[in-house]
């Protein structure tokens, strides 16, 4: 379990400080997927960076289960937003890296590598450098990467950008899978509301910068999920269009700072949605 | 070095295999077709220039005052033969290999402690930085005068020349090395050894090839500079040829022109040589540079 109380980041010294974060509060449930939203630039990366321990907030704590975090641990693994392979390694290599580290590379853990390298789809890939890799490609790779760790907190910075929408689909469904046979805390950042909603037992809407909760949707949709299920299903959609409106919302502050072509553009997308 | 690489490649093999099918194919692509044309037309405007003196009434710049290249390769035959120009050859690679081999053993591992400790970056920086703007040559006369010998004076100065260039690319490059790398492998529970091992030295090995390329460049330069100025060592006092700095010199000193020109293109040679020599080492280092 996570749970950040209060927490606020700066960056900038002393009065030019700007904030990035302000008066943060949520919680992670223990063994549940949680999905964070927000508009771009408003610190979902930085408060990704807090959780994992990389840095330190200005103020507030983080507490992951009942303990504060004073660094990073081997308890919660992050996937970053950018790729941040080993470019020395092949991709096995890389795969390897975590338990080779820890003097855990045994025979199973090999078998495990070769089979999570395959199911990413990159087993024919296994002995290219990062640098052969395709964007795409990689973020399976780093995937895999942290897959291979087994941990019992993934924290997922935007893990399946850049990848093709078939891809991206049966990356989706691959890891909901996992996470349904291996319960894990799952902390998810996204800008796809339909990722979002298949993925999400709880929907962290964040606001616009500096970043606080602005709304938490509980998405208690049935699992197994499936794509075309959720397509049709009318709840599921409510939700979504709840999501996306308090987006909406949010990146047209961030983008218009609430001139009246924003406005006016914020009451047109009311319009619609209500129109539905 | 070699233990270096292979603690980052697994399979070490890749760094003996040398490709002998790559000759032939280096020899006969367009860009050596050129290369080769190139180079002989310039020996021909040489020959042409060294010869007639004048052209069109003027007389020739530089090319009137050297020796033809027909005297050149004359006075190189009968070089060939003599002792005292492959004594030469030899000790200056071997001045140059002595002081390289310092530079690098000394300089990556005082480096690398430099970028790790933010205290040591403190105390010795400031007394480096201080230090590094006298050229290696000036150090010539006061290390004469302190080491034992006059061929460890040489190697020294040879050693300054190379070591700093080092120090301040694997300095350099450390600064480069990606935080998050380090920050994921620390996630996964990875030692500070091992990440020192298998992230910052493998992060840090570019830029200390291309420290090295650069250092081995100027090892050249001040090894023919030292060897001028310090009369060849003690094979200079020996008659046994003092380098090949000082070959050129007494070739200045005893008027024998064309002897200038085949060790100024021997010093040519040597240098290209061991450039090539630790370009070779570079690319068996990081093996990940070349795929892409
Ligand atoms: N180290 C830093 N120093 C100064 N400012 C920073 C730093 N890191 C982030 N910021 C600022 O914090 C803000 C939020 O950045 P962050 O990367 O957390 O956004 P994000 O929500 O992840 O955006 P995106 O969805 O585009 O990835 C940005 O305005 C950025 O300029
Ligand atoms: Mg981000």
């Amino acid at each position: 379990m996570i749970e950040l109380r209060h927490v606020s980041k700066s960056y900038g010294p002393g009065r030019f400080a700007r904030p990035v974060i302000e008066d943060c509060s949520f919680t992670v449930e223990a063994n549940h997927f949680t999905v964070m939203m927000g508009p771009s630039g408003s610190g979902k990366s930085t408060l990704i960076r807090l959780v994992a321990g990389f840095e330190k907030p200005s103020a507030g704590e983080i507490l992951v289960n009942d303990r504060p975090v004073t660094g990073p641990g081997q308890d919660r693994l992050v996937v970053f937003q950018e790729s941040a392979l080993f470019p020395w390694m092949t991709t096995r290599e890389n795969v390897q890296y975590g338990p080779r580290a820890r003097g855990e590379l045994t025979g199973t853990g090999r078998a495990r590598t070769d089979f999570l390298l395959e199911k990413v789809g990159l087993h024919a890939f296994r002995e290219r450098y990062p640098a052969q890799l395709s964007g795409g490609m990689q973020r399976r790779a780093e995937l895999a990467r942290a897959l291979v760790n087994n941990p019992a907190i993934m924290i997922l910075d935007e893990p399946f950008r850049g990848l093709d929408a078939l891809t991206k689909k049966m990356m989706i469904e691959y890891y909901a899978g996992l996470s349904a046979e291996s319960p894990r805390t799952n902390l998810f950042v996204t800008t796809d509301v339909d990722e979002a909603i298949f993925l999400a037992n709880r929907l962290l809407v964040m606001s616009h910068i500096p970043a606080r909760v602005r709304e938490v949707i509980e998405v208690d949709l049935p699992r197994p999920r499936s794509f075309t299920r959720i397509l049709l299903d009318g709840r599921a959609n409510a939700l979504k269009m709840a999501a996306l409106s308090l987006l909406h919302e949010e990146a047209m502050k961030a983008f218009g700072g609430g001139n009246i072509p924003a406005a006016d553009f914020i009451e047109a997308h009311r319009r619609r949605v209500a129109a539905m | 070095m070699t233990q270096q690489a292979a603690i980052i490649t697994p399979d070490s093999g890749r760094l003996l295999r040398f490709r002998t099918a790559a000759l032939p194919r280096l020899l006969f692509n367009r860009s050596s077709r050129r290369a080769i044309v190139s180079i002989l037309a310039a020996i021909a405007l040489w020959q042409l220039g060294a010869t007639s003196r004048e052209w069109l009434g003027w007389p020739v710049p530089v090319l009137g005052h050297v020796p033809a290249p027909d005297a050149v390769l004359v006075a190189w035959y009968h070089v060939l033969g003599d002792a005292g120009y492959w004594q030469s050859w030899y000790q200056s690679f071997l001045r140059v290999a002595m002081g390289f081999a310092a530079a690098t053993a000394i300089g990556v591992p005082f480096g690398l402690t430099l970028a790790m400790s933010p205290t040591c970056r403190g105390i010795v920086l400031p007394v480096f930085e201080l230090l590094r703007p006298i050229p290696p040559l000036a150090w010539v006369p006061a290390s004469i005068l302190f080491w034992p010998t006059q061929e460890l004076s040489i190697d020294f100065v040879i050693f300054l020349g190379a070591f700093y260039t080092i120090v301040l690319n694997v300095l350099g490059g450390a600064e480069t090395i990606d935080i998050r790398l380090v920050q994921a492998a620390r996630s996964m529970g990875a030692s500070r050894i091992n990440i020192f091992r298998r992230i910052i030295l493998p992060g840090v090995l570019p830029s200390i090839g291309a420290g090295m390329e650069v250092a081995i460049g100027i090892t050249w330069e001040v090894v023919v500079a030292a060897e001028m100025i310090s009369g060849g060592g003690s094979g200079g006092a020996s008659g046994a040829g003092g380098g090949l700095g000082f070959f050129i010199w007494n070739s200045y000193v005893g008027g024998s022109y064309p002897d200038i020109v085949v060790g100024m293109i021997s010093i040519g040679i040597a240098g290209y040589g061991s450039s090539a020599l630790v370009r070779l080492l570079q690319t068996r280092l990081t093996p990940w540079l070349e795929a892409r």
